[in-house]
């Protein structure tokens, strides 16, 4: 699976179990805008991170969060290049 | 003024007959210690004395105790994993000057008097030292920091005790914590027998081992009986009384017990070794009933900013050491740190003030999101504990023994999660499930918590 499913399906997963439901999932979605509070980001976090052993925030500055579904697959496709 | 009471006068007290105190290595009986003990004809040594009893076996344990309340000044009772560091800053705590010590393994320490605890019992002598009001030092099982000294006497320690008919008892507690102290003194208060597991004796063996003996009253913590649930092992006993403590008793270990022992009375007992024995729920539910808290008697109970406070004469007389922290407030009510919630008239034990999950400012007491876990059949245990998160601070995660551990997969990782939120608010839920085959278990046999 690809970086971008993997996200993608897991901003799914996360939507689903905590009853939040989703704008069509584009890259100019703003995750602000998105329905997912910073509980489900704190969640889908920590299963990208179960699933691909890396946390790029954990090492990133606040200033280079992602804002958008599609930053945010570019901040992980470092980590499978 | 009435005598000062001693274990040996209790022991004697209640008819000696067959009983006796057991372990897998050792056997005790009760009537020998009329005429012999565990130090022999040396016993006298320890008249006086501030005595550390650091043994292996629970027999030995239990020996040395009977010789030596009445006789020594102050006994420090090592529980297991007490080590050779934490014996030597409480040895200069307790003023130790003498050590009653196990042949296998006896601790670095040069005192004025060290005999080792022998069994069997050999011939002692009369002696003719003045009978003491001994003081039994317990350390506390806080989780962090130095362990905290209690000191307490027979006469606060047996306080929730009444005279029972014949009970043959066993425990999976340490006889040398508070909770299986109680279960020690129960049994020496009553008719019967106490059956002790031995170091190391996995509880399906222990459980083999209690099957031909005739068990009618067995205690241990949820863990233990959780564990003892899996071990496939519970039904080798049928005992008609069931007591659970040390650990909150939620509605998924209740539910177990009254399903693997239908005809058990099954209590659940409420007691810390600084506040002593609180109170004792039999009603089979978790929890117990809020106009307790009015209650008038012996025991007195209040919340203050949600932790349960107790004043009770069976409560520890005071913690020893110069720097050690007063043990009640201004009105003699022990502060417990367990809190509490009000449900349903009904209050919860939801776990300890210093073991909060902070999400995202949030706070979750892991013991809450275990007994919601522990309430789903296919669990058969949980543990609970913060995940670091650069998002929230910390998620909440958890690690869960399935009662058919061939059912693991991420399908029932995301059922459990589903039907755990449908309990919990969002942040309590946990964020990930990882399925594991054992959880350990402190020597208090509670359930060890990360960190």
């Amino acid at each position: 699976m690809s970086i971008r499913d993997l996200v993608l399906q897991e901003i799914r997963n996360v939507a689903a179990e905590q009853d939040k439901s989703l704008p069509p999932l584009t890259d100019e979605l703003a995750l602000l805008e998105s329905g997912l509070d910073s509980l489900c980001f704190a969640i889908l976090v920590s299963r990208l991170e179960d699933a691909t052993g890396s946390d790029p925030f954990s090492s990133a500055k606040a200033s280079e969060f992602p804002h958008t579904v599609g930053e945010l697959i570019a901040f992980y496709e470092p980590i499978h290049a | 003024m009435p005598d000062v009471m001693t274990l040996r006068a209790l022991v004697a007290q209640h008819g000696a007959g067959a009983r006796e105190i057991s372990t897998r290595d050792h056997s005790l009986t009760l009537a020998d210690f009329a005429t012999r003990s565990a130090f022999g004809a040396s016993r006298g040594r320890f008249a006086g004395r501030n005595v550390i009893l650091a043994v292996g076996d629970m027999a030995k344990a239990a020996a040395a105790l009977i010789d030596l309340d009445g006789l020594a000044r102050r006994i420090l009772l090592c529980p297991p994993g007490f080590d050779a560091d934490k014996i030597a800053s409480a040895a200069a705590l307790v003023e130790a000057d003498a050590l009653a010590y196990d042949e296998e393994a006896a601790p670095p320490l040069s005192l004025d008097v060290m005999l080792p605890v022998r069994l069997p019992l050999a011939p002692r002598q009369d002696d003719d030292a003045p009978t003491l009001a001994t003081e039994w030092v317990l350390p506390t099982s806080g989780t962090s920091g130095p362990p905290k000294l209690a000191v307490h006497n027979l006469q606060t320690l047996v306080g929730a005790i009444t005279p029972a008919p014949l009970q043959q008892w066993a425990t999976f507690y340490d006889i040398r914590r508070y909770g299986g102290l109680q279960i020690f003194l129960r049994a020496l208060s009553g008719q019967g027998s106490l059956r002790l597991a031995s170091p190391e004796e996995p509880i399906e063996h222990f459980l083999d081992r209690l099957g031909g003996l005739g068990i009618t009253h067995i205690s241990g913590t949820p863990t233990h009986w959780r564990k003892a649930l899996l071990s496939g092992a519970a039904g080798r006993i049928s005992p008609p009384y069931v007591r659970l403590s040390g650990e909150i008793a939620d509605d998924g270990v209740l539910a177990g017990l009254a399903a693997a022992y239908p005809q058990a009375r099954i209590e659940h007992a409420y007691a810390s070794t600084e506040a002593g024995v609180v109170f004792t729920v039999a009603d089979g539910r978790a929890g117990f009933p809020a106009d307790w808290l009015e209650r008038a008697g012996a025991v007195e109970m209040k919340l203050v900013e949600g932790a349960l406070r107790v004043r009770s004469p069976r409560r520890a007389l005071r913690l020893l050491g110069a720097d050690a922290p007063a043990l009640t407030d201004a009105e003699g009510f022990v502060d417990t740190g367990d809190m509490i919630e009000l449900r349903d008239g009904r209050c919860h034990f939801i776990g300890r003030r210093n073991g909060i999950i902070n999400v995202g400012g949030a706070k979750v007491h892991p013991e809450e999101v275990e007994a919601a876990l522990n309430s789903l059949a296919m669990v058969r245990a949980a543990r609970v504990f913060a995940k670091p998160s650069p998002i929230t601070g910390a998620l909440v995660a958890a690690e869960v023994v399935l009662r058919d551990p061939a059912m693991a997969g991420r399908a029932l990782e995301r059922e459990i999660i589903a039907a755990a939120r449908r309990q919990l608010p969002a942040h309590m839920t946990p964020a990930s499930v990882r399925f594991v085959s054992d959880l350990p278990m402190t020597d208090a046999g509670k359930l060890k918590r990360h960190g």
